[in-house]
């Protein structure tokens, strides 16, 4: 992108460790239940639209930000804009509902909302993302799919 | 109480079914969605089956489909920024006229109720009214911009010409042409929902108005013309639409659709948490404040979001939705 990014020295943050695969996960006859660090699996080595960094480098993705409720079958992810104005915020949410759409079951319903009170646009943000018709006619825009399969090509 | 008997799913569309439009007869209805293709389906026996696939109509999703009043004529609202008209006359149905204008996505469209105009709306803010100008043609008669976003939904009044449209600004506005110089305006804007209103509904009267919302609330609107015994104060316009009623707390996510039955008055919803969910009247309701009852709650009616749900226009109490999952079902409002 010949664009100057929004924030052009963004905070760069430790990546957590990998994930520790329990006993009885390994164990075929145990059901587990997709739980919070695993939704953060998925997400966190997104890439930032506009710095060669994943959105858990950039703490834009956090563990602590991700809750889910499998008997009610709810995603729900709060994200941390870098900045408060971040241009960037309505793709970023969109490349995590994408990762998600595609990779968790269908029976979830996820909602991808900005952190309460870390963006200017939070409410709009917010609405256009939980809106699921505008976001069914922004995939269909190829070079919109393009920029947001770069995002989440390494996760 | 009642419940929602399933008579039927039906499979075959790829991807997210957007939209089912009945037939006027009752006896075959449209199909579409994200897969481009419109289904026409009619019953064989007791069951339903595809008679009519139509393609290559429309380069994107296919939002909404509405047929003609007389029910020759089929429109299709498309993604792709246009309205496709389909017709019979040559003895397969086929697109004889395609509408442009609109910046981007058209999201619904509507005929009025003597299918001389066709109204549309979508993304780029607007609402479209055509005229019917003879064979295959088309004539643009106003372009309206009251809304200051993405339009959602549009319905006629059952038996005028008085448009109505809800929007993710989340409002509702009217419409209507002035017959001194033939111009269209808006002639009132419905406030009260707090988030996108997604679809909209009259009753049999066209005096009332049943608008659903992202909101999670169903709103009931009650016209009052300027001679009104009421008392509402109706300023310069012919009339005054009031939010009369609020169903709230019923509904556990974004309500996508609503249908109001033209012969039983029942009121049935289509919500993102997979539920149908139908209100009927109560007998002693007030008219300036009416009161509804929830009398069927079809848990799981699909496995995904429910997206449009449609009464058959016979008022036989047979119901047609369809969802995110890709499959559209009819079902039978049966009393217990």
């Amino acid at each position: 992108m010949t664009k100057i990014a929004d924030n052009v020295n963004p905070n760069v943050y430790e990546k957590g460790s990998a994930r520790e695969i329990t006993f009885t996960e390994r164990d075929e006859d145990i059901t587990d239940e997709i739980d919070e660090r695993e939704i953060f699996d998925l997400i966190r080595n997104i890439n930032d639209p506009e710095h060669p960094l994943t959105l858990e480098e950039l703490r834009v993705v956090e563990e602590k930000n991700v809750f889910i409720d499998n008997n009610q079958n709810l995603v729900r992810v709060y994200f941390t804009p870098t900045i408060p104005h971040c241009s960037m915020a309505t793709l970023i949410g969109l490349s995590i509902r994408v990762q998600l759409l595609r990779s968790l079951p269908s029976r979830f319903k996820v909602t991808v909302e900005v952190s309460e009170g870390t963006h200017m646009s939070e409410h709009a943000v917010n609405k256009q993302l939980a809106d699921k018709e505008r976001v069914a006619a922004a995939l269909e825009n190829n070079n919109l799919v393009q920029i947001i399969n770069q995002c989440v090509a390494n996760s | 109480m009642a419940k929602l008997e399933l008579l039927q799913t039906l499979t075959g569309h790829k991807g997210i079914v957007w939209n089912v439009s009945w037939h006027p007869n009752g006896k075959v209805f449209a199909s579409c969605g994200e897969d481009k293709v419109i289904k026409l389906w009619s019953k064989e026996g007791e069951s339903w089956v595809v008679k009519t696939v139509l393609v290559d109509g429309h380069q994107r999703t296919i939002r909404e489909v509405a047929w003609s009043p007389c029910g020759n004529f089929l429109a299709s609202a498309s993604f792709d920024g246009t309205t496709a008209i389909w017709d019979k006359k040559s003895g397969q149905f086929e697109c004889n006229a395609t509408l442009e204008g609109h910046e981007n996505e058209v999201k619904s469209v509507a005929w009025s109720p003597s299918g001389q105009l066709l109204a549309t709306c979508g993304r780029d803010k607007s609402v479209w009214v055509w005229e019917v100008a003879g064979d295959d043609e088309y004539v643009c008669e106003a372009v309206l911009n009251a809304h200051n976003q993405d339009v959602k939904k549009i319905a006629w009044q059952p038996s005028s010409d008085v448009l109505a449209s809800a929007s993710y600004d989340n409002t509702v506005k009217m419409y209507k042409e002035d017959q001194l110089d033939s111009d269209w305006t808006c002639i009132g804007t419905l406030k009260s929902h707090e988030s996108t209103v997604w679809s909209l509904a009259f009753d049999k009267t066209g005096k009332r108005l049943a608008t659903c919302s992202d909101d999670r609330t169903v709103k009931i609107w009650h016209e009052y013309d300027s001679e009104n015994q009421e008392g509402v104060i109706v300023s310069e316009q012919d009339s005054k639409w009031k939010c009369v009623c609020t169903l709230s707390g019923y509904h556990t996510r974004c309500i996508y659709d609503i249908t109001w039955c033209h012969v039983t008055g029942l009121i049935a919803t289509a919500c993102g948490d997979d539920i149908i969910r139908v209100f009927k009247e109560t007998e002693d309701s007030d008219p300036n404040a009416p009161s509804f009852d929830l009398i069927c709650t079809k848990l799981d009616a699909h496995s995904q979001d429910v997206n449009c749900v449609k009464w058959n226009p016979l008022g036989n109490n047979e119901l047609i939705s369809c969802s995110d999952g890709g499959e559209i079902k009819t079902w039978k409002l049966i009393d217990e």
